[in-house]
């Protein structure tokens, strides 16, 4: 066990781990955002730099501060480390950086985007950017390619964040899309517009931080504050059949898998609630789900708004809070 | 005990003086006030053969603007629904097809619109949550009518029209949102 201090907060954590999930095991304001690292995806991190730190300490044996703002997703911990995240200054510049490079290129069209209210870089521009672009050139755009008729594929949105190429990579047997070119001409494609049908592929849908891709069987359906997310479960032969399903009155316009605060898909049972497609797509019908009950919002999220229902303030549960 | 409001007043029952007890001077100051009036500018108008000028945030009749091209503006993002607070907006979002560009700015439209103007407290809100600038409350009254159905007003009745412009410079021009 080594002791590190996040924030001021003391913590003993396993050799190995890394300041981001250190913070975590915390909890609550200290914890820096994350776009591209996703706990359960193994490899990743590391590209966004959205959770850069200042280690003020590099450890008990060697206390000088690290030069640089490091990235707390792929930096493990030592003995003795001093880490700021948001009682330091430069983080904050450096991260409000971060995010205007990440929405240098990105269209803002959250008007039009299905992922709008439940998007980590409306999150990440609400908390850590700025108010107006300094951008002046032409947005990169991408031409529009079909990649199969269950996944809506919005390269424009996209900010490579590598997770649904780690996904279809861990978790399904074959992955038919990949990064395509170098650089600033980088893009998520599938060779030569090959259809994505796996029986898992829905979930790089849940994975993705932006609206790059969304559910082609929800497109425009709806707006998710207008929806009541519901915990659901079915007997499903393939994946754990654990859901969450957003109804609209007694309807289900889209089944997504459950997800924790960070955005992760939650481990049950010891293993990651992916969901298959036939459960993502296919089951839109209230009677093949047992329907559990509504499912713990932020009340300060979107999703919550207008549905007037009363938390109960006794009620710790805070886990599931998405 | 104390007043806790502090509102209270003493009632005083002292005596008139001679003067106040024959009320004439009292009567004569009243009655000069009233000539004053009676030769000053009216405060009223003649309504309906004059109106008043509404002023320029006034907040009645709602309207979808377009762009300049005629394409309507709004993407049916559902915003104003829910900034609502009296919930009397809904919408349905649509997908633009290929061929349908001169009509709608965006990927995606507002295939229906509809606010229930019975509901509608006429606070602006939806107007201030737009982000498209697709939605303004105007200068124009809600006309009466017998039937509760003929007050949800439809696309049909908000959206402007082409050739005949709704004017809303004048609210675009005051406060933040036109000095941006």
């Amino acid at each position: 066990m080594v002791k590190v201090t996040i924030d001021g907060v003391e913590i003993e954590v396993e050799e190995g781990t890394t300041i981001l999930n250190a913070a975590r095991q915390v909890g609550g304001d200290i914890v820096p955002p994350a776009m591209c690292y996703y706990s359960k995806l193994e490899g990743s991190g590391g590209k966004c730099r959205t959770c850069l730190v200042e280690v003020a300490a590099g450890s008990e044996k060697d206390p000088r501060p690290m030069p640089k703002l490091v990235a707390s997703c792929s930096t493990q911990v030592q003995h003795g480390m001093i880490v700021k995240n948001a009682s330091s200054e430069r983080v904050k510049t450096g991260r409000a950086g971060v995010t205007e490079f990440l929405l240098a290129n990105h269209p803002l069209d959250c008007p039009i985007c299905d992922q709008a209210g439940e998007c980590h870089l409306q999150d990440l521009g609400f908390e850590h950017g700025k108010e107006a672009t300094r951008y002046r050139e032409e947005r990169r755009t991408f031409d529009p390619i079909d990649i199969g008729d269950k996944i809506k594929l919005h390269m424009n949105r996209c900010i490579l964040c590598y997770r649904c190429v780690y996904t279809a990579n861990q978790i399904t047997d074959q992955r038919v899309h990949g990064v395509m070119h170098r650089g600033s001409h980088a893009e998520i494609s599938t060779y030569i517009e090959k259809a994505i049908d796996n029986d898992f592929s829905g979930n790089v849908i849940d994975v993705c931080p932006v609206g790059a891709l969304t559910d082609k069987t929800f497109r425009f359906k709806s707006r998710v504050w207008f929806l009541k997310p519901m915990d659901a479960h079915r007997d499903c032969p393939t994946c754990s059949g654990k859901a969450v399903v957003w109804m609209f009155g007694n309807e289900i316009y889209r089944v997504t898998a459950r997800k924790d605060k960070y955005g992760e898909i939650e481990t049950i049972d010891g293993k990651t609630a992916w969901i298959c497609n036939t459960c993502r797509f296919e089951t839109k019908e209230v009677d093949k789900w047992n329907v559990e009950g509504p499912r713990l919002i932020n009340r300060h999220s979107v999703i919550s708004q207008n549905h007037y229902t009363l938390q109960n303030p006794l009620n710790n549960n805070t886990k599931n809070i998405q | 005990m104390e007043s806790l409001s502090n509102r209270k007043k003493e009632v005083s029952n002292k005596e008139m003086t001679f003067l106040e007890s024959i009320y004439l001077p009292a009567v004569f100051s009243g009655m000069s006030k009233t000539l004053k009036h009676a030769f000053r500018k009216p405060v009223t108008i003649r309504y309906p053969d004059e109106q008043r000028e509404f002023a320029p945030v006034y907040r009645g009749m709602h309207v979808l603007k377009r762009d300049e091209q005629g394409r309507e503006n709004c993407t049916a993002c559902g915003l104003c629904a829910v900034a609502c607070p009296a919930e009397a907006i809904t919408m349905t979002a649509a997908e633009r097809k290929k061929g349908e560009e001169h009509l709608y700015r965006e990927e995606k439209y507002a295939s229906s619109y509809e606010i229930n103007m019975l509901r509608c407290i006429f606070c602006g809100l939806c107007e201030e949550a737009c982000p498209k600038e697709a939605v303004f409350l105007t200068d124009r009254i809600v006309p009466t009518n017998f039937e509760r159905d003929t007050f949800v007003y439809g696309k049909d009745k908000l959206v402007e029209d082409v050739d005949n412009r709704v004017d809303i410079t004048k609210r675009q021009n005051t406060g933040k949102r036109g000095n941006k």
